[in-house]
């Protein structure tokens, strides 16, 4: 079973750039098939929750209203969340850093100190890399969402930031249970392979000395964090143990809490295609005297982590509008043939392709912006309108041109002098008519005669034949056809 | 939604730089498409491209400069008809971007406003009638992901084919999904994208169709590319040249 899994593991490729690890990803036939097969069904899901184009088109612009107008006022109601979450017994700590955010935590839980914390499913504790820290401080983090727990146990990363462990089949996690957990069968029943989860994980929650969670919202009036969730396993994580530290990105803050109701709406079904999930939790502090439960403790860790450079940029800043639904992965149609681990980072998809590339600098991630072919589909469905394909075009120009007056991190570090030369050639071509007339004239008189061994068309030739240039170009024949042409 | 406008006397034809390089029969049979609808039409001999390569690769100052040419040569308030929902989507969609803030925003947003897709204009604009003459032929159709998403082009192109009594027309199991051409995307990413033109093949095989049609020579270059490549049978070609044979003959 071990070698099994080392191969599964194998072919996830650790290589520097999209093009080669998308290469490995999409010899893998079996992943491509788990995927497609995967993402066809939340597409289906999520289209029946919005048969009405007009009442999609309405909650969509109220959900985006509301995020922008969140954002718009982002300082301020940071400032507000604190005050009233500290009203309510929350202690609230800001992280600049990931790696303040990691110490902060650590530090809390080693004041109480805990030996183990059981974690609900957080893609910010996957961004700061919580796990990995806190087991070098000798504190142990169970993941309790089912997906999660599952990439643990196979020591992965998430592939998808809605459902982490989309990349394994059903026969996967039976064979990694048997192997890792200790008197486990093989059986690949899916209601005896949740018991089986179920059954561990709630020793876990009843040893656990902290709980650990992500916020999808925090609401700046009331002081209230809100979570949803399937499997209660977020609700436990918030109240079964004595401790619970709920960590955020700072641009989850909306201004009301009427505002929660339409992005969870549009959340919800934009995820899984469910209009509701299971578990909607509203967490607005500890225990208070005279309850029966809830931890005695609350503590909310707000990161930054490049994310008021991002907001500094007011057409960058959309990027934080986000309400992490994954719609935009799912109907990626490269997402969908190389998978979220080909992407090599917290965030993959096109989401990830803009969020990426500004958190951790263009120098490791300036490619993420052209892995893809601008279809759209991603910003058709985002039910916040974020102008995704938009924000890739702009990223691309970051990576590529030097500008000192752009706070993008890593901003023109894959600049290419031969590319600039390239454009600056097309752009002769096609903006002077003569040159552009004998440039035409000459491509179709001599361009078949080109080598398929040239660099691009390699790459085009790789899958296709090599394209044939017409005898004449169009600008010519309606001369000839006696076509008005002014 | 674009808004559609009462049927001009004058329009002008902007034939797009992959037309002129690989599918030019595709623009005389746009051209004439529009012609027998009673309407004269032009074509401006100083045009070039939309500028979307540069533009999509980040390279706005190079695309502006190509752009702008395009603006000098269409001068006249006649609406400018595009064989191509990419090229048209660049045009409408993202000149008034590329040019905010510059001298000459506001002539980029008029001529963005006269921009629009061949086949939405026949069916829209020219309530054009078809009459099929052709023999009985079983066809698909992709349409391309800027016609669709940026142009609002979804059923006209395949009302059309289905209105041709003699052609058969069979939809694709998914006919939102893009072909992977992309354009430079294409030989950047050649595995990705090959990956997903060969189940864009696939996809056009399931349907039995002899034709895969489309309103965009980009996606036909890949394709068709792809097809041949496989030793497929299909034939692909542009829906304005199909229209055109099917109505009105060679």
């Amino acid at each position: 079973m071990a070698s099994n899994l080392a191969t599964a593991e194998g072919a996830v490729s650790t290589a520097p750039d999209f093009a080669a690890r998308a290469s490995v990803a999409l010899k893998d036939a079996g992943l491509r098939r788990k995927f497609r097969r995967a993402m066809d069904g939340l597409m289906t899901k999520r289209a029946a929750q919005f048969p009405d184009a007009d009442a999609w088109t309405s909650l969509r612009a109220r959900g985006s209203a509301i995020r922008r107008r969140s954002l718009a006022r982002l300082p301020e109601l940071l400032e507000q969340l604190d005050t009233r979450c500290r009203a309510n017994g929350i202690q609230v700590h800001w992280a600049e850093t990931s790696a303040d955010a990691d110490r902060i935590i650590q530090g809390i839980l080693t004041d109480h100190g805990v030996r183990t914390v059981i974690k609900g499913k957080s893609m910010v504790s996957e961004e700061i890399h919580l796990n990995d820290f806190l087991a070098r401080h000798q504190i142990s983090a169970v993941e309790s969402d089912l997906g999660e727990f599952v990439i643990q146990l196979a020591h992965e990363t998430p592939s998808h930031i809605i459902m982490p462990c989309i990349h394994k089949s059903r026969e996967d996690v039976a064979a990694l249970f048997h192997s890792q957990i200790p008197d486990q069968a093989y059986t690949d029943d899916v209601d005896a392979l949740t018991a089986t989860a179920r059954r561990v994980l709630r020793e876990q929650f009843a040893s656990a000395d902290a709980g650990l969670s992500g916020v999808n919202f925090a609401v700046a009036e009331t002081g209230t964090l809100c979570l949803v969730e399937n499997e209660g396993n977020g609700r436990l994580s918030t109240t079964l143990p004595p401790l619970h530290i709920a960590v955020m990105g700072l641009e989850k803050v909306v201004e009301r809490l009427e505002d929660v109701p339409p992005l969870l709406t549009l959340l919800t079904r934009s995820a899984t295609g469910q209009p509701i999930t299971t578990y909607v939790n509203f967490i607005s502090g500890p225990r208070r005297q005279g309850e029966q439960d809830g931890p005695h403790e609350v503590h909310l860790v707000l990161l930054d982590n490049g994310r008021t450079r991002i907001f500094g940029d007011s057409q960058l800043r959309e990027t934080l509008a986000c309400i992490r639904c994954g719609a935009c992965m799912n109907h990626c149609p490269v997402y969908t043939r190389v998978g979220g681990h080909a992407y090599d980072a917290v965030y993959p998809g096109p989401i990830g392709k803009i969020l990426t590339p500004q958190i951790n600098g263009m120098e490791t991630a300036g490619d993420l912006p052209h892995a893809s072919s601008l279809c759209g589909a991603c910003g058709e469905v985002c039910p916040v309108s974020i102008p995704i394909p938009n924000l890739l075009v702009r990223l691309r120009g970051e990576a590529a041109h030097r500008d000192p007056a752009s706070t993008v991190k890593g901003n023109g570090a894959r600049h290419s002098s031969l590319e600039d030369l390239t454009w600056r050639g097309w752009r002769l071509m096609y903006s002077i008519p003569l040159a552009y007339r004998l440039g035409t004239r000459l491509l179709t008189l001599v361009g078949n005669a080109m080598p398929a061994s040239l660099p691009m068309l390699k790459n085009w030739t790789s899958v296709r034949t090599k394209p044939q240039f017409a005898r004449q170009p169009l600008n010519v024949l309606v001369r000839s056809r006696g076509i008005d042409h002014e | 939604m674009i808004p559609i406008p009462d049927k001009p006397d004058t329009v002008y034809f902007f034939g797009t730089c992959l037309i002129d390089l690989f599918y030019p029969e595709a623009g005389l049979a746009g051209i004439d498409l529009l012609q027998r609808q009673g309407i004269r039409v032009v074509y401006p001999q100083g045009q070039s491209c939309c500028a979307q390569p540069a533009r999509n690769c980040g390279f706005a100052e190079d695309a502006r400069a190509v752009a702008r040419n395009q603006l000098r040569h269409f001068p006249k308030p006649w609406p400018i008809v595009v064989p191509s929902g990419s090229c048209a989507g660049m045009m409408r969609e993202h000149y008034p971007e590329l040019f905010a803030g510059e001298p000459d925003e506001a002539e980029a947003r008029a001529f963005a406003d006269r921009v629009f897709e061949l086949t939405w204009f026949l069916v829209h604009v020219c309530k054009i009638a078809v009459h099929d003459q052709g023999a009985p032929v079983r066809v698909t159709f992709h349409g391309s992901c800027h016609s669709q998403r940026e142009m609002g082009v979804r059923d006209e192109p395949k009302q059309l084919l289905r209105d041709l009594s003699n052609v058969t027309f069979v939809e694709l199991a998914r006919p939102a999904e893009c072909c992977g051409f992309g354009g430079t995307f294409s030989v950047r990413l050649p595995e990705v994208s090959g990956a997903m033109v060969a189940d864009k093949v696939a996809d056009i095989a399931e349907t039995g169709a002899a034709e895969v049609l489309s309103g965009d020579c980009g996606c036909l270059l890949n394709i068709s590319g792809a097809m041949a490549k496989n030793g497929s049978p299909v034939r692909a070609r542009h829906i304005a040249e199909f229209l055109k044979e099917r109505c009105y003959g060679k």
